[in-house]
């Protein structure tokens, strides 16, 4: 019995001293995924980007993940799992990670904690997003300018202001170069659902749609597209390249790499602090895919310099004259909207049929 | 009867062998891990390591098991709960295969009430809470119950289909009538733990003991007094072996049908409230995570029988919380753990032949 005691004791003494060295010498960065990691999409670009930190840091970083975690005490869990094994910079990577993330980052305050696409933050936890709806802005003129139908499909996730965002930037300027378009939502209430994905493509298709929009995050409705024939689309969150150069004509890609370099970076030295930011097209934050040879030369030309005018800065994807849906005015002309408004849109534009579901 | 001439004949035993049926779970873990070992090890893991890191790191691990061993109990503590009240109408063959959406409805009511009084405080709001939620899960079963009773109706497909009409309704609510108002235009409801006549916290700091727990530990007790002891758990188990048996013995099958849909839903949905004012703290549009499901598996693991249930879902909560350790330590990908899971299900089941058949070893004859 005795021997049985000293043996498990010298055990688990070795282990957490060889712990405790593992964790004292590179930095350790943590992830935590909503979905698969081989997605395709959303959680694809996340694990991309973890691999290009790891490749660009070397042997001063370790970086772990955890796949398939379900928003609410699960992540919860996982997070705080993960701060006990010793990281030192964890990127809670989906919306619903956001009260989660607090509760841990209160409880490991040397700890440094980062949420994706959120609006809490505290001393050792940032917020970080992506102002995607620049990218909507191109993929919208690509789409007014190419459907025949004059019907777009837009297959809409869970109804928080950063979809609204999208279906409303889209909106605006496939309006703005075809009047007679009608937008088709379909809302999922999920992130990640090939088969719904699918189903919802095939029922836009239908409908009459020859463009889709897409904010889920898998490759099935490209899939479902391309099985259709005559119909266009774009990747999402990943460039999706496998499906080009038709149905997938363009892609919104998350780029995170740059900005997780940055962050551990500053855990390294010493300089992390928390802040909440939210990149676009100019920091290469939100990325756009080749325009592919589907598309008409004038059209690409148009949504390059569409792209360059938002870089520059000379263009903001939402300036006025703009109404809200129920015709109230919301924009004056040439006014740009605010990003407090912005971060809490949840109302459409003008002409865009059916409610934002609540 | 699986083999007819071979080396192995398996002759039906005249009943379950109570030998067989407490050693099979403790073989199938250990058929588990070995299988799960050979998986892992083609995984290029060290298959010895990823077992300790799954069974042996959440409990002695000085660097984790102060925290996990609690966080068992809290991943465990719905799955009991839930999968109690099923194996009663299993013991019954009543098969409520719906409680994942009485844990919904049970959460949705139960958070209801909680959010109907914000922000008053009061010492009543909680347990009303908790009435609240019994109910909803009670009132969410009747309905196979009442189809079954009155029409005959499937419940295994009544209450499935229930799920996705309480899914549906949950989204609802978190985007509707119970969205915080405060919440930025994002959906899903408060959070309770921020409100305290309404949570449901740690009990004592560092235990992972929440209400819900505790229940489920009580109840655990009480089921198996009550199958033991008192008259009900004779009808249901008399029902399950024979109806005409059970009319006989002057049990209405309505009532069994009635009691067994009623109580596992009232069960789950005290799981849902529990969770909901809980360890989630809020009604949101992902507020499910399939406990319902799980507690299915739960309830077979554990033999139908509280204890076994009991244990079986301390067990199950072990795979969940050191399979995310042996993720990010490892770099495993969640489906080895999943198929790790799988596994654990598949040789319990496998064992129960030997529970229900022995093993002869013949030699055919040469002519």
């Amino acid at each position: 019995m005795k021997l049985l005691k000293s043996i498990l004791m010298g055990g688990a003494l070795f282990f957490g001293l060889s712990m405790s060295a593992i964790a004292a010498d590179p930095v350790k960065v943590g992830f935590v995924y909503v979905g698969p990691i081989n997605d395709g999409g959303w959680n694809t670009a996340h694990d991309k980007a973890r691999l290009a930190l790891e490749e660009a840091l070397g042997d001063k970083v370790e970086t772990v993940f955890v796949e398939n975690v379900p928003e609410g005490p699960d992540s919860e869990r996982v997070m705080t799992q993960m701060a006990l094994s010793g990281a030192d910079l964890i990127f809670t990577t989906s919306f619903g990670y956001m009260d989660p993330t607090l509760n841990v980052a209160a409880k490991f305050p040397n700890v440094k904690f980062e949420h994706a696409t959120g609006y809490k933050t505290s001393d050792n936890m940032s917020s970080y997003s992506a102002r995607f709806y620049e990218g909507r802005a191109i993929q919208g003129h690509i789409a007014g300018s190419m459907t025949k139908s004059n019907i777009i499909g837009y297959i809409a996730s869970v109804p928080i202001p950063e979809v609204v965002r999208g279906i409303n930037s889209a909106y605006i300027h496939a309006k703005k170069v075809n009047p007679n378009v009608e937008f088709k939502i379909i809302w999922l209430f999920t992130w990640m659902d090939p088969a719904k994905e699918s189903d919802a493509a095939k029922t836009l298709i239908e409908q009459g749609a020859d463009v889709i929009l897409q904010h889920t995050d898998s490759t099935a409705p490209l899939a479902a597209m391309q099985a259709a024939g005559n119909v266009i689309g774009f990747g999402q969150a990943s460039d999706m390249t496998e499906y080009g150069p038709s149905p997938r004509v363009s892609s919104i890609i998350d780029d995170w790499a740059p900005y997780y370099i940055e962050r551990t970076k500053a855990v390294m030295d010493g300089t992390w602090k928390s802040q909440a930011v939210w990149h676009g097209i100019s920091t290469g934050m939100v990325g756009i895919g080749e325009i592919t040879d589907a598309i008409p030369e004038k059209v690409r030309a148009e949504a390059i310099a569409l792209q360059d005018s938002i870089v520059s800065g000379a263009y903001h994807a939402f300036t006025g004259p703009l109404n809200k849906q129920d015709g109230s005015p919301w924009l004056a002309s040439g006014e740009t909207a605010d990003d407090g408004t912005l971060a809490g849109m949840t109302f459409y534009v003008e002409g865009i049929k059916g409610k934002v579901p609540n | 009867m699986l083999t007819g001439n071979g080396m192995i004949r398996l002759e039906k035993r005249p009943q379950p062998s109570k030998k067989w049926t407490s050693i099979t779970p403790f073989l199938a873990v250990l058929a588990t891990m070995f299988v799960g070992g050979i998986m892992f090890w083609a995984l290029g893991k060290d298959p010895i390591e990823a077992i300790r890191i799954i069974f042996w790191d959440p409990l002695f691990n000085p660097q984790f098991a102060s925290y996990a061993r609690p966080q068992i109990l809290v991943k465990a503590g719905p799955l009991i709960l839930i999968a109690l009240g099923l194996s009663l109408g299993f013991r019954a063959n009543i098969w409520n295969i719906g409680a994942e959406g009485q844990y919904i409805i049970g959460a949705i009511c139960g958070a209801g009430v909680g959010l109907a009084f914000y922000p008053s405080e009061g010492w009543f709001i909680f347990p009303l809470m908790v009435i609240a939620g019994a109910l909803g899960g009670f009132l969410w079963a009747m309905i196979p119950a009442i189809l079954k009773i009155k029409f005959n109706t499937n419940e295994i497909l009544v209450s499935l289909m229930l799920v996705y009409v309480a899914e549906k309704i949950l989204v609802s609510v978190s985007l509707g009538l119970m969205r915080n108002p405060e919440g930025g235009g994002f959906p899903g409801s408060r959070n309770l733990q921020y409100y305290k006549a309404a949570s449901n916290p740690e009990l004592i700091s560092g235990t992972g003991m929440h209400w819900g727990v505790l229940v489920a530990l009580t109840l655990t007790c009480l089921t198996y007094i009550m199958l033991t002891k008192h008259t009900l758990g004779f009808q249901i188990k008399i029902s399950g072996q024979s109806n005409k048996a059970a009319r006989f013995s002057g049990t209405s099958p309505s009532v069994v049908t009635a009691i067994c849909l009623g109580v596992s839903g009232a069960l789950a949905g005290l799981a849902g409230l529990f969770e909901v004012s809980g360890p989630s703290g809020q009604i949101s549009i992902d507020f499910n995570v399939g406990y319902g499901f799980t507690a299915i598996i739960v309830a077979f693991l554990g033999r139908l029988n509280p204890f076994g249930i009991l244990l079986a879902g301390l067990l199950m909560a072990l795979t969940y919380i050191g399979g995310e350790l042996a993720q990010f330590m490892l770099g495993l990908p969640a489906a080895a753990i999943q198929a790790f899971q799988g596994m654990l299900l598949f040789f319990l089941l496998a064992g129960d032949i030997l529970t229900n058949y022995r093993p002869k070893f013949t030699y055919k004859k040469r002519l």
